[in-house]
């Protein structure tokens, strides 16, 4: 037999799962909570969903071509982004506002720095708070039917009385927090949305129970301990439910090139976000703080990987210790 | 039964439906016999055969070198034509005696001949095991002998049979185990009558049903052996899987098994050395299993040592198609063969042919830190910072993220989203490192 056979070093098979099918499981568990901001804000929310993905993959796209890089529009990272960061606005968001804070999440968040996976920060999420302070009043109105509304958060944190007479002020109710019927940015407002694509990604075990579960769970205690409301259960559900700190926990506090890849890491993570977080709904001049809590703890996370490596199989053993 | 397990492993597809149910068969060498001289970890055997000189089947031919060598006894009967360097499985050209079969299969004197173990020393069945040159037949090729003469054999407490066959396609200890309980039974005891204090553990992989009946009715008398069940799981049958898995045992790369208490044998093994020791026969064949989507009759079958790979795939009804890619062992951990014109050596124990090598199509791109790699690894490492180490060839960050542990298992190469080389990184890593820690002795 003269012609050769392949020969590669082992092993020899591999794993049907990809980038790409990880990334589309993404954007799966994503369509509950955006199909219900499309559903309450209507058409002007689906077209910003779109001009996020579209302008986020063309500028994926402009920057490898024009770089002479292989193009990973493919791979579908591109399209995730574009719709955290569409799910991270509100409906009344001019779109060509949108567009400019697509191009600065691929362009100078992501590509800059290497492309996937080499990014320190959130893309969509330093987009957002980019955006903040640029367009300051636009990405604060959270106006449904031409009646500017404040989000329930912002509310409760000005107001005075029971959370559940300052909600019932503005007709709402815990339900409604949950359910996604209050005003906010267009993919946070639905808890139930959010916890339904979550389970998805959970079960498909693209991302960890680890930071989201630490991260919620040490939010709680924080917010009880010094919420100045004590462990007062609507208080809680609220703070949980009212903002933007589902869609954190699930979506932005798992992506994968931001956060540490040691599971002791992702649980230290977790509690360095819920104590961030915290922080900042209480004692900063705004009702929210996730999108700052993630992007503050994007900088602390190669640190936390170097503090949590874990014990190799067998370490410490020695000869004779049975 | 309680299934025990690590931390840690893939699941890849398994393939072993092909040649589960293929009972194993004899087949003869067609061409010349090639016995590489180096076939085990360890020295290169010395020839004692010269050209031209006549040898029987089952007669040493070359000689174990050094402690950690092994002896190579003849499977055919004929003339040795040559001895030169030949192309081996590994893709390296070896040393080898070639042998040319008359056909005949004469034995030497005494071969075959039955022995009652309980009757000879430890010395004597120790002298038995290194005469009859066996190494562990699962892949390393570690001499068994070596293994069974630990330093203090009272300190060892497990004597424990490796049945898990973890890697997927291969089939052949199961064979085994189906076709010779009661050989490996009596390998496993012929073993355990060298350690006072050691009991026989069986650990086998949940998805071999028949095989788990067979073991269970051959151990339900045995009150110094116990069969253990493992989940099904790669890499089961890596030594420090499965001594953890079987006794919660934790081995790592500065230890050898005996040093916590166990010797670990496979179970083609162990019928090896019970048909060294009760039946006067040296390991001259191997069952090796023939599959995957090339070959017309996929199986397991009994090949003489030095046999020709073609030989081999003949046997098997040759190819339906021609392979892209042909693997000698596990498609795990087993090496790619450059051409099939190569001998069937004591630790090959499968040949697998692919239609199409999927690796060479996968592109790899960046890795996006996911951390699939830490989940699977089994040695408690990150593989994903190891090979940033790697890139940066920073030999000294590799160590210190503890990478001389990785037993290039390839469960994070396997794992890995962004299809990246992982394993083969740290492979390559750990011996250039190796190699500086011997120049600097």
């Amino acid at each position: 037999m003269s012609n050769l056979l392949h020969v590669s070093s082992s092993p020899h098979i591999r794993s049907q799962s990809s980038t790409t099918t990880l990334m589309s499981d993404v954007v799966i568990a994503l369509i509950p909570a955006t199909a219900w901001g499309v559903y309450k804000f209507g058409w002007h929310a689906f077209w910003l969903v779109m001009a996020c993905v579209i302008s986020s993959i063309a500028t994926e796209y402009a920057y490898q071509k024009l770089m002479k890089r292989p193009v990973t529009i493919h791979d579908m990272s591109a399209m995730v982004t574009g719709i955290l960061l569409a799910l991270n606005l509100p409906q009344t968001f001019p779109i060509w506002m949108a567009v400019v804070g697509s191009v600065f999440a691929i362009l100078v968040v992501k590509q800059v720095f290497g492309g996937i996976g080499q990014n320190f920060m959130n893309p969509a999420l330093a987009a957002r708070c980019f955006l903040l302070i640029s367009f300051g009043a636009q990405m604060t109105d959270f106006a449904v039917d031409t009646v500017s509304g404040a989000t329930p958060l912002a509310l409760i944190k000005n107001g005075t009385g029971s959370v559940e007479a300052i909600l019932a002020g503005d007709k709402l109710t815990v339900t409604d927090l949950f359910l996604g019927n209050i005003g906010g940015s267009m993919g946070e407002i639905s808890t139930l949305m959010i916890l339904i694509g979550a389970a998805y990604l959970l079960i498909r075990k693209v991302i960890s129970w680890r930071t989201p579960v630490m991260y919620l769970a040490t939010f709680t205690v924080f917010m009880g301990l010094f919420g100045g409301r004590g462990f007062d259960l609507t208080y809680l559900a609220a703070q949980l439910c009212g903002g933007g700190i589902m869609l954190g926990a699930f979506f932005m506090a798992t992506d994968y090139a931001t956060s540490p890849i040691t599971k002791n890491g992702k649980l230290v993570y977790g509690v360095a976000l819920g104590l961030v977080t915290g922080i900042f709904r209480i004692w900063s001049g705004s009702a929210e703080g996730v999108s700052y809590a993630i992007i503050f703890c994007n900088l602390l996370v190669p640190l936390i990987e170097k503090v949590t490596l874990p014990r190799f199989f067998g370490q410490g053993v020695t000869k004779n210790a049975k | 039964m309680r299934r025990v397990t690590f931390k840690g492993g893939i699941h890849p597809y398994d393939g072993k439906d092909l040649t589960q149910d293929k009972a194993i068969q004899d087949i003869s060498p067609k061409s010349d016999l090639v016995y590489p001289l180096a076939q085990h970890i360890g020295a290169p055997a010395t020839p004692v055969v010269a050209v031209g000189d006549q040898v029987l089947v089952g007669q040493k031919i070359a000689e174990a070198s050094s402690f950690i060598s092994a002896n190579i006894c003849c499977s055919v009967s004929g003339k040795v034509k040559a001895i030169e360097k030949r192309l081996c499985v590994n893709g390296a050209m070896v040393d080898s005696i070639v042998v040319e079969n008359d056909g005949e299969y004469n034995t030497v004197e005494g071969f075959g001949e039955k022995r009652d173990y309980t009757t000879l020393s430890k010395e004597e069945i120790r002298a038995i095991v290194k005469e009859a040159g066996i190494v562990g037949l699962g892949g390393a090729g570690f001499p068994t002998n070596v293994k069974i003469t630990p330093q203090n054999e009272d300190g060892i407490d497990y004597v424990i049979v490796n049945a898990a066959e973890c890697e997927p396609y291969l089939t052949s200890d199961y064979r085994l185990i189906l076709e010779k309980t009661d050989k490996l039974l009596g390998g496993l005891k012929i073993v355990l009558s060298l350690f006072p204090n050691a009991k026989g553990i069986i650990g086998i992989e949940d998805n071999k049903k028949e095989a788990i009946k067979v073991l269970q009715a051959a151990v339900e008398n045995e009150e110094n052996i116990e069969l253990k069940v493992l989940k099904t799981k790669y890499p089961q049958g890596g030594e420090r899987s499965l001594i953890y898995a079987t006794t919660g045992r934790k081995l790592n790369s500065s230890l050898l098994p005996a040093d916590l208490g166990c010797v670990v044998n496979n179970v083609a093994t162990l019928v090896a050395v019970y048909e060294a020791v009760c039946e006067s026969t040296p390991l001259i064949k191997k069952v090796i299993t023939v599959t995957g989507d090339c070959v017309q009759n996929p199986g397991n079958f009994a090949v003489r040592l030095g046999t020709n790979y073609n030989d081999v795939i003949e046997a098997a009804g040759g190819f339906t198609v021609q392979p892209e890619k042909i693997v000698s062992g596990g498609p795990m951990m087993g090496m790619s063969l450059i051409k099939t014109d190569v001998p069937v050596s004591k630790t090959g124990s499968a040949l697998l042919t692919f239609k199409k090598d999927v690796v060479a199509e996968l592109e790899t791109s960046n890795c996006i830190n996911c951390g699939r790699c830490v989940n699977v690894c089994p040695s408690g490492l990150v593989p994903a910072m190891m090979n940033k180490a790697v890139k940066q060839n920073n030999m000294q960050q590799f160590e210190a993220l503890n990478g001389m542990e990785c037993t290039e298992c390839g469960s994070c190469s396997y794992t890995c989203p962004a299809k990246i080389q992982l394993t083969q990184a740290f492979r390559v890593a750990k011996r250039s490192i190796i190699e500086e820690r011997r120049k600097a002795k």
